[in-house]
């Protein structure tokens, strides 16, 4: 059914009808005529010299086509570039920047680096035989020392991965004032340190992660299909790193993509393999799709930091000081963007909602023996987020201040927006400072705690110690960086991927007044099909159901930058919105010759072009289009046809906020954990769809739930993935969760027409220091003030078991 | 995912199935399916031949057997949890029952499997030690039976002989005046329990036995001796490892287990007794 104005409806998604029915078109659904499958050896070692490798029992094996290993590709296919090398920091460069770059080849070729690092491909007439065929491969390894641990790495004496990077170092950074900061500590009235671990994550999308090459011997051109967020970069580094071939003799598919997460953001190994071998193979097609095992060892991960905090603040609980030394796990080699990750897109939020005046972030970016570590929902924020939560409710704890005022006498106050953080943090090296545009953080507080009733939780504390369990309730009052821009600041050289960050748009409008919108962005579950159509629909005034939405293909979409960082709808959904207004311009030049008016005197309103103040007076967009197309009568100079194209470049970030409040109870005795109650107040700017946005915030609360009690990646000492399947790793399950209550604020992004800022890591970015926070608030009776994640049963039993062995002896929980 | 070859045959019979065992030991049964498929799609089974029994009704059914029940080898938890009387007969089957695996796993996984697959920590096996099961046994020189107490010989191994097939479990009618309960602490990830304990107590009766601790589903029955000597509950549940070498893994170490396990053995008998009254 039409929606007049559908920007703000809370629409059904129009893509839903075909994934739930089965009839979306996913990478493995993807079939071509005579098409092959691979299969790929990975390494079982986490760190091995190749000796040799013996695929001739393999390549006799039945229905196998071809056997390659890495020397079979050396000299044609470079190694993966890395676009985000650590570079650029404002403040003071204690040791400088250091950027020590080793990158995956295609397949190795002299030593592995992590258990699941390709060795050798098996392409064969079906998966089945390629898979067997795998078997026979028979590899010489000479098994290495292995160190997994980022801040072991650093250590005299660690397991050495590269020549080039002593003590494994990848990369070092810093950011902000560090001799202000060392005088805030120094003289500060409370000093806190704490050691935190954010774990390591795998992200785990349902859709995984693959890919079909296909060479076209008529043009020497190439075709990748992938399960990608981002086709038109891949299509640039692909070709101009990794291929060395023309970047118009590839084009990049990304089909329906089931879920990334981030992961799919990357340049991988398989994707210049099939292309390069369906060359060698003479242009037949060769699929590669992996198993959820392979996607544990292949895939990127997330997080992994160790992470060393010192503030210093007041007695009244107002932080003077932050100060951060991180080591960051970046794995076995550097993922496209993985030292961006600790570097920008952490150290930079250090001081979130808050006015801390002094903050430094060293950061120590390590290679280990596993998988190589990137961005994962919310990508940086999250680290730094769970960094000044815990923060927060430390300085409560020190002080005796209880946390929300804790929180209140930190937060920035409403008049100090646009606000550049004093210590420089958002203070680029080329001269470009950003700000945070806008901020109301009161209200959303205030909200929150309403409907948890902080004001009245002994009763439920009462109760819940009458069943033998702990209550507990923590808080997490976020800010968020989306939509990260301009530009002039995250085109350079190590603030970003070197490249731009703008996004694109065109809009064409079919002699029937059907709208066709192509975008550079790419939907990986995000509903853009509907929430752009939304934006376009509601700007020509045009039922949203006209508007189809075309993304994905690098043949037929202008170029754009991709989707992550919740950056298409205040980037992407802007290109959309102004690719709108450069019609709307042109259909009323065009209405008005139309109806012998003046351009001047031409108004846009409800889908239609009309002489001001004269409603009876008007073309509608149908009648414009249809003028334009046939062009029988255009105006002097008019080209014909409505088709316009805009580029977009956002002049800052757009900075969402909220406070999550987690209510959990303890069981004393087994010390599990359950989330009773979860309150989420989020500022996400104006909202394109709230059906929408609440499934983002849904989904992102429970991956961050799942980081604070559930989810962790356990490599042994010698680099085996112990965690290698679902058995091990615990995804959050539906059940597991008490209905969210969500509620909101409204603060229009200053920076956008639309008003908009971004939501898909919001809940991600916010949750997991809440259940954190709560937890430990559960166990503060028993004197614990940090525990590192993931909460599991065995963590806070064995924590409650110490606590209450080393406790004191007056306190009556201590002694129970 | 993709297993290595094997050869199927699906049998039509009973005294098939046990032919087709006997003839090779390269052979596995294959009925529900829940924890053999996904061995061999990882390849950590790669049995040269499947013997799908699936099919064979003879081994399907639940039915009153004296004074107790017969209830076949191919009987789903599904099964159990639809049979009214059976259910009214042993509410711990419905607790534990509850508590297995997924509504998936429930619809397809078999008792049978539950107790020839010896995977100490399935939860089934538990309860069945606790409500005093027998095992009954096929093979092609005739059929023999067992009592299950004394049928695992470790993890993954059981009394079954090469050729041998488990045709179904008898439970005896429960003694009158006992109470039973069920208590369990799962592993986020796999869902399997880190320690779960099937209580059946009252009239001087104590039944206490427990999955996912030791190496095989076991009956604690230092527990059951306390129990029957006058000990409270938590003090009987001290020796819920008694004797037993404790799993450890990244979920639960064999202190925090050992813990876990006197913690639900008391649970367990505390809720039994509470029951009777």
């Amino acid at each position: 059914m039409a929606v007049a104005n559908p920007h703000g409806a809370a629409l059904k998604r129009k893509e839903d009808p075909r994934f739930i029915t089965g009839a979306g078109n996913y990478l493995d659904d993807i079939k071509l005529p005579g098409m092959t499958h691979a299969a790929i050896l990975r390494s079982p070692y986490a760190h091995a010299k190749i000796i040799s490798i013996d695929t001739s029992a393999a390549a006799a094996m039945p229905g196998v086509v071809a056997v390659f290993t890495g020397k079979d590709m050396e000299t044609e296919l470079n190694p993966l570039p890395c676009a985000w090398a650590a570079g650029g920091a404002s403040g003071g460069e204690v040791g400088g920047v250091t950027n020590n770059l080793n990158t995956p080849r295609v397949l190795a070729v002299d030593e592995v680096k992590w258990t699941g690092e390709g060795v050798a491909v098996v392409i064969a007439e079906t998966p089945e035989q390629a898979v067997d065929a795998r078997e026979a491969i028979d590899v010489d390894w000479e098994p290495l020392p292995t160190v997994v641990d980022a801040e072991k790495a650093t250590e005299d004496g660690a397991p050495q991965l590269h020549e080039n990077a002593p003590n494994n170092v990848a990369v070092t950074w810093s950011v902000g004032d560090p001799d202000g900061t060392a005088a805030a500590i120094d003289g500060a009235e409370v000093v806190i340190r704490q050691r935190l671990v954010n774990q390591r994550l795998i992200p785990n999308p349902i859709d995984m992660r693959g890919a079909i090459g296909r060479w076209d011997a008529g043009g020497d051109e190439y075709t990748i299909w992938m399960t990608s967020q981002t086709p038109h970069i891949m299509r640039l580094l692909i070709t101009a790193f990794v291929m060395g071939i023309p970047e118009h003799k590839l084009r990049c598919i990304a089909p329906d993509v089931g879920g990334a997460f981030g992961t799919k953001i990357f340049c991988y190994p398989e994707w210049a393999l099939v292309a390069w071998a369906s060359k060698k193979l003479g242009g037949r097609p060769v699929k590669w799709y992996e198993t959820r095992s392979e996607n544990y060892q292949a895939t990127t991960h997330g997080r992994d930091h160790i992470t060393y905090i010192e503030v210093g603040a007041t007695k009244a609980g107002e932080v003077t000081g932050l100060r951060v030394k991180t080591y960051a796990n970046l794995g076995g080699r550097l993922s496209t963007i993985g030292p961006g990750i600790p570097t920008t897109l952490y150290g930079r939020l250090l001081s979130g909602p808050y006015k801390i005046p002094n903050v430094f972030c060293e950061v120590i970016g390590t290679y280990t023996n596993t998988v190589f570590v990137d961005a994962y929902r919310g990508a940086g924020r999250p680290e730094a987020t769970y960094v000044l939560e815990r923060a927060m409710d430390l300085v409560a704890d020190e002080t005796g201040v209880d946390p929300v005022d804790v929180r209140r006498r930190n937060f920035l106050p409403n008049d100090s927006f646009p606000h550049k953080n004093a210590s420089g943090l958002y203070r680029s090296w080329n001269g470009v400072e950003l700000a945070i545009d806008s901020g109301n953080y009161e209200p959303a507080l205030d909200r929150a705690l309403e409907m948890i009733g902080y004001a009245d939780l002994d009763t439920r504390r009462k109760d819940a110690a009458d069943r033998g369990r702990y209550l507990g309730i923590g808080l997490s009052t976020y800010i968020e960086m989306c939509g990260v821009a301009p530009s002039k600041w995250i085109g350079v050289v190590g603030e970003g991927w070197g490249a731009a960050m703008w996004e694109s748009a065109n809009i064409r409008i079919h002699l029937t007044g059907k709208v066709v919108l192509t975008i550079g962005t790419q939907s990986h579950g995000q509903g853009h099909e509907t929430t752009m159509a939304q934006i376009v629909a509601t700007g020509l005034g045009v039922p949203v159901e006209d508007v189809l939405v075309e993304q994905g293909d690098t043949s037929g979409t202008p170029f754009g930058y991709g989707s992550y960082g919740s950056r298409s709808a205040a980037v992407g959904g802007m290109a959309a919105y102004t690719a709108v207004q450069k019609i709307k311009e042109k259909a009323k030049r065009l209405a008005a010759h139309m109806l012998e008016a003046s351009p001047d005197d031409m108004e846009y309103v409800d889908g239609g072009a009309r002489v001001k103040g004269s409603p009876d007076k008007v073309k509608t967009i149908a009648e414009v289009a249809l003028a334009a197309h046939v062009g029988y009568d255009l105006p002097e100079g008019m080209e014909p046809y409505l088709d316009e194209t805009a580029y977009y470049d956002a002049p800052d970030c757009t900075w969402p906020f909220g406070t999550h409040i987690a209510m959990v109870e303890v069981d004393k005795e087994t010390g599990k954990v359950d989330l009773v109650r979860y309150v989420a107040v989020d500022d996400v700017g104006k909202k394109i769809n709230p059906l929408i946005v609440d499934g983002q915030i849904h989904g992102g609360i429970a991956q961050g739930v799942g980081q604070a009690l559930w989810e962790g990646a356990v490599y042994d000492d010698d680099g085996q993935l112990i965690s290698g399947s679902m058995m091990d790793y615990a995804l959050p399950r539906a059940s597991w969760f008490p209905e969210l209550e969500l509620d909101e604020t409204v603060t229009p992004s200053p920076i956008n027409a639309l008003g908009v800022k971004g939501v898909g890591e919001a809940g991600t970015i916010a949750s997991t220091p809440a259940v954190v926070n709560a937890v430990v608030d559960a166990l503060s009776p028993l004197g614990i003030r940090h525990l590192d994640m993931p909460l599991t049963p065995q963590r806070v039993w064995r924590a409650m078991r110490d606590a209450r062995a080393n406790g004191d002896s007056t306190n009556p929980e201590v002694r129970s | 995912m993709i297993p290595a070859a094997f050869d199927y045959v699906r049998a039509s019979s009973l005294d098939e199935a046990l032919t087709l065992l006997s003839e090779s030991t390269d052979s596995k049964v294959l009925a529900g399916g829940q924890s053999l498929i996904p061995l061999i799609r990882f390849r950590l089974a790669q049995p040269g031949r499947l013997v799908d029994i699936g099919g064979l009704r003879e081994l399907a059914g639940i039915s009153r057997d004296g004074d107790g029940w017969r209830i076949g080898a191919l009987t789903t938890y599904r099964d159990l949890l639809d049979h009214d009387e059976l259910c009214a007969a042993f509410p711990l089957l419905v607790d534990a029952i509850n508590d297995i695996g997924d509504t998936q796993i429930r619809n397809r996984g078999t008792v049978g499997g539950a107790i020839a697959h010896a995977d100490p920590a399935l939860d089934f096996p538990a309860v069945a030690l606790a409500l005093d099961a027998e095992v009954l046994i096929s093979g092609v020189d005739g059929e023999r039976s067992t009592p299950l107490d004394g049928f695992f010989d470790g993890a993954f191994t059981t009394g079954l002989a090469d050729g041998e097939l488990i045709t179904a479990l008898r439970l005896p009618d429960l003694p009158k005046g006992v109470t039973t309960a069920w208590s369990s602490l799962s592993q986020a990830a796999s869902g399997y329990s880190l320690a779960a304990v099937a209580a059946v107590v009252g009239d001087g009766h104590a039944r206490v036995a427990i999955a996912g601790v030791g190496e095989m589903p076991y009956r604690a029955t230092a527990v059951e001796e306390a129990l029957a000597g006058g000990a409270d509950p938590a003090t009987a549940a001290a020796h819920a490892t008694d004797g037993q070498t404790v799993a450890t893994d990244i979920h639960a170490d064999a202190e925090y287990r050992s813990s876990l396990a006197a913690i639900q053995v008391r649970r367990a008998v505390q809720a039994a007794l509470d029951a009777a009254s």
